[in-house]
This record gives structure tokens, sequence and C-alpha cells, in this order.
């Protein structure tokens, strides 16, 4: 794709294709609470597969707290409590007595600052299937190179597959994350803001390569930066305070937003 | 707001000016750093001192035995009244025996503890465990000699009738649950440091909190446990009153670990407390089995300044 100057340019056939497709998540009446804090109200959110999902909002509107919800991960915090549904897939999450090992081996995850573990490129990559039980050394190194080739970076690091993962440069490790989250190739990728720790022309190669990701994967993407939303996402829901505002295709809240809210924190005057 | 006009007389600078005192100050910035010096340098010669004493009174010891017949010799016989012996490798058995039995104990436990700790337990688990495992730091070792002495090793002979009064097991096993507290907290702390990012990363793809755990968390830390283990080691190597108590004095050179056996510090223990005159072979032979012990413990906090550096997953 291009950076142009015009943001808000999308190309119109989304709109039809996306009424066929099914959903990945529908998340009905969710609610969460830190403690007394209430994070999360009431939210209703259905979102479908192979499109990029936009979450934006100002800071501390939930929105990153939401996505953390959807692959459970909102659980390492101790006292958090929820209420209402998420489906994934037919079946609610939320339940108890659903694995989240299993939700999490089809929902992967790409956070905020890359954090590659400590070891060589290789074993980042092979560590997902590993732990599910793929020990096969050739069937090991397919994955590897396939990953890293899903993820845009094999040309970079083919040559240093055994080097530590932490002497790449920071976009390079996050690129390794992605190729980490595609080495158990998941149904959906969640991404919190992965690119606000990247300069410029790193997250520019992780929204192509997002663009790409889509043809395969779901993908929900929370940013900060707004344009960033506009170039690469086909829906686009805007949090405030613990809500969703306004959910609706990307150039739609763009160009002609329904709320308010929605016009007033995407053109700038908060936020 | 309601705040009053603040009196406009008032000039923050020129009080600063009043007030401060810089002659004072900088003499005292001047005068610091070299009383630090001073003092640093107290526990820099007190060392060179031991060092210095050491090596030349196992020089005399040396004018007297072998040096090659000390490093070399399977018996160590030096109260022998016609012709004593100082061959130092039964001694050198004996602390072996006691380090492999004590690391046997305290690596495997130890290392749980720590994973406990940084990985499973809750804050108020955490809040009780630890400080019991800092007092069991602080038990004074004559206590746990006794320990081994009357509460562990009648345990072993009702298991086994093999098992002496005096034997390498129960001491090893005593000095070992001595030196867990070491490696349990140090290496606590080397897992506690490792960032929780990587551990959501590696919840991400799936894991379970024990994978988490052995493949993310042990790995990165690893440098940090191997070093608190040498630590540890060195620790055991050195232990004295312990062995003193529960080992026995029969330095012997084979693999029994059933029977009294001696190890180097017991035997320092042993002339010492005993009445060898000054001057005598037996009086500078102490400061040779002490050299041999310094060499040991500063190989292995050498090896551990080496294996944190080697094997640091670097992050």
């Amino acid at each position: 794709m291009t950076t142009t100057v015009k943001p808000k340019i999308q190309v119109p056939e989304k709109k039809k294709e996306s009424a066929s497709r099914g959903s990945v998540y529908q998340s009905n009446q969710l609610n969460l609470w830190y403690d007394t804090n209430h994070a999360l109200k009431n939210i209703d959110l259905d979102i479908k597969e192979n499109e990029v999902t936009a979450i934006i909002g100002p800071s501390g509107c939930g929105k990153s707290t939401y996505i953390k919800t959807l692959n459970r991960m909102t659980e390492t915090i101790p006292s958090v409590k929820t209420s209402g549904e998420i489906i994934y897939r037919g079946k609610n999450i939320l339940e108890k007595g659903y694995k989240f090992e299993e939700l999490r081996t089809k929902v992967g995850m790409v956070f905020q600052k890359p954090n590659p573990f400590p070891k060589s490129i290789y074993e980042n990559i092979a560590y997902g299937p590993r732990i599910h039980g793929i020990k096969n050394k050739k069937i090991l190194d397919q994955i590897v190179e396939k990953s890293l080739r899903g993820a845009a970076i094999w040309d970079e690091v083919k040559d240093r597959l055994n080097e530590n993962a932490y002497s790449l440069s920071g976009g390079q490790q996050q690129r390794i994350c992605i190729a980490r989250c595609l080495a158990i190739e998941p149904d959906v990728i969640l991404m919190d803001e992965p690119t606000s720790a990247l300069d410029p022309i790193s997250t520019l190669k992780v929204e192509e390569l997002v663009q790409e990701l889509k043809k395969e994967y779901s993908i929900i993407i929370v940013t900060h930066n707004m344009q960033q939303a506009a170039r690469i996402s086909d829906k686009t829901a805007f949090f405030l305070n613990g809500e969703v505002i306004e959910f609706d295709e990307t150039d739609k809240i763009f160009s002609n937003p329904s709320d308010k809210r929605t016009e007033d924190y995407i053109s700038g005057r908060f936020g | 707001m309601s705040m009053k006009e603040p009196n406009s007389t008032l000039n923050v600078q020129e009080l600063i000016a009043q007030k401060s005192n810089r002659g004072l100050l900088s003499f005292v910035e001047k005068l610091m750093p070299k009383l630090l010096l001073a003092i640093a340098i107290v526990s820099v010669l007190t060392t060179l001192g031991i060092l210095a004493t050491l090596v030349v009174e196992t020089y005399i010891f040396f004018t007297r035995v072998p040096f090659w017949e000390f490093i070399t010799g399977t018996e160590w016989y030096p109260f022998a009244n016609s012709t004593p012996t100082f061959g130092v490798l039964p001694l050198v058995i004996g602390t072996l025996k006691i380090t492999g039995i004590a690391v046997l104990v305290a690596v495997p436990l130890g290392i749980a503890t720590a994973i406990y700790l940084s990985e499973y337990a809750s804050h108020r688990a955490r809040k009780v465990i630890k400080p019991i495992l800092e007092v069991l730091a602080g038990v004074p070792t004559i206590v746990y000699g006794f320990f081994a002495l009357t509460f562990v090793t009648p345990i072993l002979r009702s298991i086994s009738p093999e098992v002496s009064i005096f034997n390498a097991i129960s001491p090893g096993i005593v000095v070992g649950i001595m030196i867990i507290p070491m490696i349990a907290s140090l290496s606590e702390d080397a897992m506690n440091s490792v960032p929780n990012s990587m551990r959501d990363g590696a919840y991400a793809l799936g894991s379970t909190k024990l994978e988490v755990a052995i493949k993310i968390v042990l790995p990165a830390a690893i440098s940090g446990i191997v070093a608190s283990t040498v630590l540890a080691i060195s620790r055991a190597i050195g232990e004295t009153m312990i062995v003193a108590v529960a080992a026995g004095s029969t330095p012997r050179f084979d693999g029994d670990l059933t029977g009294s056996i001696q190890t180097m510090t017991a035997y320092i223990v042993q002339v010492t407390t005993g009445d060898a005159g000054y001057g005598t072979t037996i009086y500078y032979s102490i400061y040779a089995v002490g050299f041999t012990l310094f060499i040991f413990t500063l190989i292995m906090n050498m090896l551990a300044q080496y294996i944190s550096k080697r094997f640091r997953e670097e992050y």
C-alpha cells in the first residue's frame, strides 16, 4: 500500500464483502472491573473474520483491556472481574472451565513493546510449536522459515538464526514477535499498539505486513495513531471511558462519524 | 483560588545565598572520597595480610614436606609417632563427599523453592516463607552440627545399621539444608528480575504456568541460578562446625559415606583445638591445608563469575 496524504481513502469493495463474512468474536454486554474501577461497560462488538478491526480511543479508555480479555490475558492481573460474554467461534470464552491455553493457541498476540524471549531467533519461533508437541527438527525448520517469511523478516535474519533475538533492532524484534505468533498458525492475531515503540520506517513495514496477514488471519489492532487505523483497518471501534461510542466501517468513521464525540476525537479536539 | 498575594519581598535565590555554606561543603566534598578510600583500603589490606600469612607459613611447611607428596599422597597420618605422612587427598576427598551430598540436597530443593516463590506463591505465602528461609540462613552452624549429630544421624542409623555415629551422609545433608536459603533466595532474585513481558509473550502462545516457569523464566535466569549454586558450593566446601561435630576425624581415601571421615576444615579444627606445639610440622600443616581450601573456594568464586557472564541470556 502507499501512504498518501489523504489516509481516509479506502477500497470501496470491502463493504460488500464484509456483510457476508462470519464472526470471530462477539462481545455481548461485556463488563470488566479492576477492583472497583469499572473499566469496560456493556461492550457489544461483532468482529468479522479476515478483516482488520482497529480499536481507537484516548488513553485509559479500555481499548487495551478489551483486547486483553479477548485472549484472557487480563487474568494475569488478580482482582479482575468480568460479566457478560465473549463468543469466540461459537463458545463463550469467559465461561468457567474454558481452557485458556487452548484459546491462546488459536489467538495470537503481539505486544506494545517487542518482547522476544532471550533465546536465539530460531528458538523464539520454535517455542510455540514445541510446547504444543511438535518436536521433529525438519518440521520445525520448515515452520521457522515459513513464519519468518510470513513476517517479512526471513531475508534479514536467515543467516543469523542462532543469534540472540535481542541483537536485532526494535523493528526487527517486533517482526520476530509477529513471526513467533504466526508459528502456531493462529486464527486471530491481537495487536496491542504494535508500532508504538517503533520508528516510522519499522512502523510502515509492520503496517504493510498487517495488510498481507489479513488474507489469512483476522486481526484486531489497538492503536493510538488514528492515521494508522485509517490506513490499515476495515472496521474501527471508538472507545471512550470504557464504552464503545461508535463501531463502523473505517472510512465512515473517519469521513462521516455519526457521534459527535467520535468526530471530536478524530479531529484532534481531545485525547 | 483564594490564595493571598505572596510576599513580594520574598527572594528564594537570596535566601539560598544566605543559608548555604559553600566553603564547608566543598571541604567535606574533597575530604569524603579520601576517607572512603582509606576505609576501603583497610579491607583490601586485611585480605592481603591473610594471604601473606597463609603463603609464608605454607612455604615453611613445604620446606619440611615435599610439595609433591602433599598434593598426591593418599595417606594423612600427621600424628603417627614414627613416620607421619602428609598426603592431603584423603582430606580433599572428605570435603568433596560432604560438598557432593550437600549439592544433591540443596540444588533441587533450592531451585524448586525459588520457582515456587517467584512464579506460584501468592503475596501472602511469600511473606511467610521468605522470612523463614532467612531464619534458616541465620542459624549458627554449631546448632546445625548438633542437629546433624543428634537428629539426622539417629534417623539414618535406624534406616541402615551400617551407618556409624560419625559419617559423611548426615553432615552432608545438613550442610545442604544450610545452603538451601542461599540458592533459593539468590535464584528467586534472578527469576524475579525476568521481565513480565516475557511471561506474557509465552502465555499468549498458549503456555501453561509450568511451561512458562521451566522454559522461559528458568533459562532467562540461569546465569543467576548457576552463580548462586556455585557460591553455595564454595560455602559448603568451607563449612567447618557441622563437619567437625558430626563427620568424625578419620581421614580416608575411599568412597565410603557411612563411616567416619575428615574434611580439610575439620582437620584444622582438630589441630587448633588440640595441643600441637608452635613450630611443629603439624602446626604448619594447617596452613598448607588452609591454603588448599582457599584455592578451592577461589576457583569456585571465579567459576561463578565466569558462568554468570558466559551463560547470560541477554535481554
